[in-house]
């Protein structure tokens, strides 16, 4: 977090009660959970407030994920407001419903904790469980901080409620998720007013006998996807208008990129998630080496927010990226997405993909100091590069 | 012979897509008509699904979520939720499914939205096998019939569903048949006022899944029931149970020999499978004396 931060209502949160508190704050009609670890702590802290009298949100228990996404689909297609949690296999095992959920247009949120999939078991951050979603139709958002995660939750509402396409927001296992930070909560008016309830009344209506998903024709479905594409286009301006007017309600502004000590960078990390804390103080002990180092801190995922990057990077001659992650055959998955999203565009930086951290590794700060000094003048290398 | 008086409320609509004499159409519609206006329905893929028709027609007058195979019961329990949050608490959630979507894929989510006893009304349309991707086995296929999948003949028993749901205590558990159209509407009736979980298991010959003439399927259907191989019965709360048909009053032979899915069975098997019928339905007759 870089914004300047207004200190009201601080609570000691881990990354995952922060979310809860989003919720809380979002006040959803619908919440289908299912424990996972390292999810499990929203879903109890959630029940915590509905037990309390604090939330009157319908929580469902069902026996699986599936049947947790299911519900969600669901009770999204009667125009109540929906939230759900997850991680890994989890998610893994909603696959088949994320297609569901942004085919029908449904504004879910899913709050997803990054984790590595089996084989072999695993509880430790990796962000390859999400990104292997990323042609589900789904926004995608990563967060650093729990305060970030808190924050970002709620505005994903609103970009999901304003676009109707789902939104699935993440942070890092543990790193994250159980990682305690104060966090400033905001005023349940004030959330009020920044997300008011959208009637979505036209959804599964008893007056109107229609089918919400029924069989469809070659042209009818190629449409479908024409209409999610123009609404992907407008996710960016989305995402900057929730990320400004929240800015304006709590002092903590959010854009699709974060941009760090860029001004006349020679040489920049690209990254997601918790990484990004790490990168950030990299940057500060290469500034005062000496190495004009920066950081991007890709927030939107997907869409990637292309036209933003081309301009973060205009004037910068190289790029490290670095995944916690990696997609077999491959390499890095947000290295390939620069990649694809430079080629061919003059001036671009070298781009170099570091897979850093994969299955959760730790990365100190050194590391990413020695990659910046190693690689600033190195010539282009397209291949991934295994970090140790 | 007599006469039925039948309300035909219209919230089935002729044009649908069931192939010609299907009695799951016949069924649905006194479904429809008897659940009435206020309802949601979910379905998932099947041949109800079909029938229920493609974008952008509908053969019903309520509006429809066409779900995934393994999810109706997790899907009508969301429906059911959005509308209870959103005050509309009043409103029938309808879910059909077949029983590939019920005794095999959706079975997990079925039990799972049974032990919460959420307030929804499942209806498994039974046609005994995936019968609308061409007739292959379920879960649901009796002993030696022949699918696609078990062309000579199935070597394991029919599911018993009702046991399964009986032993999650749920308020209601109903079969029916097309047959017994009153029966059915009234047991439809009877499942909308209850609160909490209802299941009706339909028995749905299948016309060219069980090989059986295109004007055969009420006539099938009525001797499935007559015979005791698909008794007409009631359990409430998992523990009363209740046949509501005349007693078990022919042999299975009819029944059989109207079928081609039975044709290859020798007449040792034939003697096995009355056998098995009547140790059901002697085993039946005690659950409803205890």
């Amino acid at each position: 977090m870089n914004a300047p931060i207004r200190n009201e209502n601080l609570q000691l949160l881990n990354g995952n009660h922060a979310v809860a508190w989003g919720v809380r704050l979002a006040s959803p009609d619908v919440a289908p959970l299912y424990p996972i670890t390292p999810q499990t702590p929203i879903l109890e802290k959630l029940i915590d407030f509905k037990s309390a009298d604090l939330l009157g949100t319908e929580i469902l228990t069902p026996e699986s994920e599936h049947s947790a996404m299911a519900a969600a689909v669901a009770a999204s297609a009667t125009g109540a407001r929906v939230f759900s949690a997850t991680s890994s296999q989890g998610l893994l095992l909603m696959h088949e419903l994320l297609h569901y959920a942004a085919g029908s247009r449904l504004p879910i949120v899913l709050f997803n904790v990054n984790r590595t999939p089996a084989a072999p078991w695993g509880f430790w951050p990796d962000q390859i469980d999400s990104l292997s979603q990323r042609d589900t139709g789904w926004v995608q958002l990563y967060s650093e901080t729990p305060q970030e995660s808190l924050d970002t939750v709620i505005q994903a509402f609103r970009i999901a409620e304003a676009s109707e396409l789902p939104v699935m927001v993440n942070h890092d296992a543990f790193y994250v998720s159980h990682a305690v930070e104060p966090v400033s909560v905001p005023d349940q008016g004030a959330v009020e007013l920044y997300l008011p309830k959208v009637d979505r009344s036209m959804w599964l209506d008893t007056d109107i006998g229609r089918a919400i998903g029924a069989p469809i024709g070659q042209d009818g479905w190629n449409r479908t996807r024409r209409e999610m594409d123009a609404a992907m286009q407008t996710i960016v301006g989305l995402t900057k208008d929730a990320g400004k007017a929240w800015g304006e309600m709590s002092g903590r502004p959010y854009a699709p990129l974060e941009l760090y000590r860029c001004d006349d960078a020679e040489v920049v990390f690209v990254t997601m998630g918790s990484m990004a804390g790490t990168a950030r103080e990299a940057v500060d002990r290469l500034r005062e080496s000496g190495v004009a180092a920066g950081l991007v801190k890709v927030r939107l995922f997907r869409p990637m927010p292309m036209a933003d990057l081309h301009a973060a990077l205009a004037d910068i001659p190289c790029a490290l990226v670095l995944d916690r992650n990696y997609s077999p055959g491959v390499g890095g998955v947000l290295h390939q997405e620069l990649m694809a999203g430079f080629y061919g565009a003059e001036n671009a930086p070298r781009i170099f993909g570091f897979l850093t951290g994969v299955g959760g590794t730790n990365v100190p700060v050194e590391m990413l100091e020695k990659l910046a000094v190693d690689y600033r003048q190195a010539k282009q290398n397209n291949n991934p590069i295994w970090v140790e | 012979m007599k006469d039925i008086e039948y309300n035909e409320a219209g919230q089935f609509c002729s044009g649908h897509n069931a192939c010609a004499g299907c009695a799951e159409a016949l069924s649905m519609r006194v479904i429809l008509n008897a659940v009435g206006k206020n309802t949601v329905g979910v379905v998932v893929p099947s041949c109800v699904a079909i029938i229920v028709g493609a974008h952008p027609r509908s053969s019903a007058k309520i509006p429809f979520i066409h779900g995934l195979l393994e999810s109706a019961a997790a899907m009508a329990s969301g429906v059911k939720r959005g509308l209870v949050s959103q005050g509309k608490d009043d409103t029938t959630v309808l879910c059909l499914a077949g029983d590939g979507g019920t005794y095999d894929i959706g079975l997990q989510a079925l039990s799972s939205a049974a032990e919460r006893n959420e307030d929804i009304l499942y209806v498994c349309f039974d046609n005994e096998g995936y019968m609308n991707t061409g007739g292959q086995t379920s879960s649901s296929t009796p002993l030696a019939a022949s699918t696609g999948s078990s062309p000579l003949g199935k070597t394991t028993r029919k599911k018993n569903l009702v046991e399964i749901l009986a032993a999650h205590r749920i308020p209601y558990i109903a079969t029916a048949s097309p047959s017994h159209l009153s029966d059915l509407s009234e047991k439809v009736t009877k499942a909308k006022a209850i609160r909490g979980m209802k299941v009706i298991i339909v028995v749905i010959p299948c016309l060219p899944g069980w090989g059986i003439a295109d004007d055969a399927a009420v006539k099938v259907s009525r001797l499935a029931v007559e015979s005791g191989v698909f008794p007409l019965i009631e359990v409430e709360d998992g523990l009363r149970y209740s046949i509501n048909s005349a007693d078990k009053t022919k042999p299975i032979d009819e029944y059989l020999d109207l079928q081609k899915r039975y044709r290859h069975i020798s007449d040792s098997e034939r003697v096995e499978l009355q056998q098995d019928v009547d140790d059901s339905w002697d085993r039946l007759v005690a659950r409803t004396k205890m």
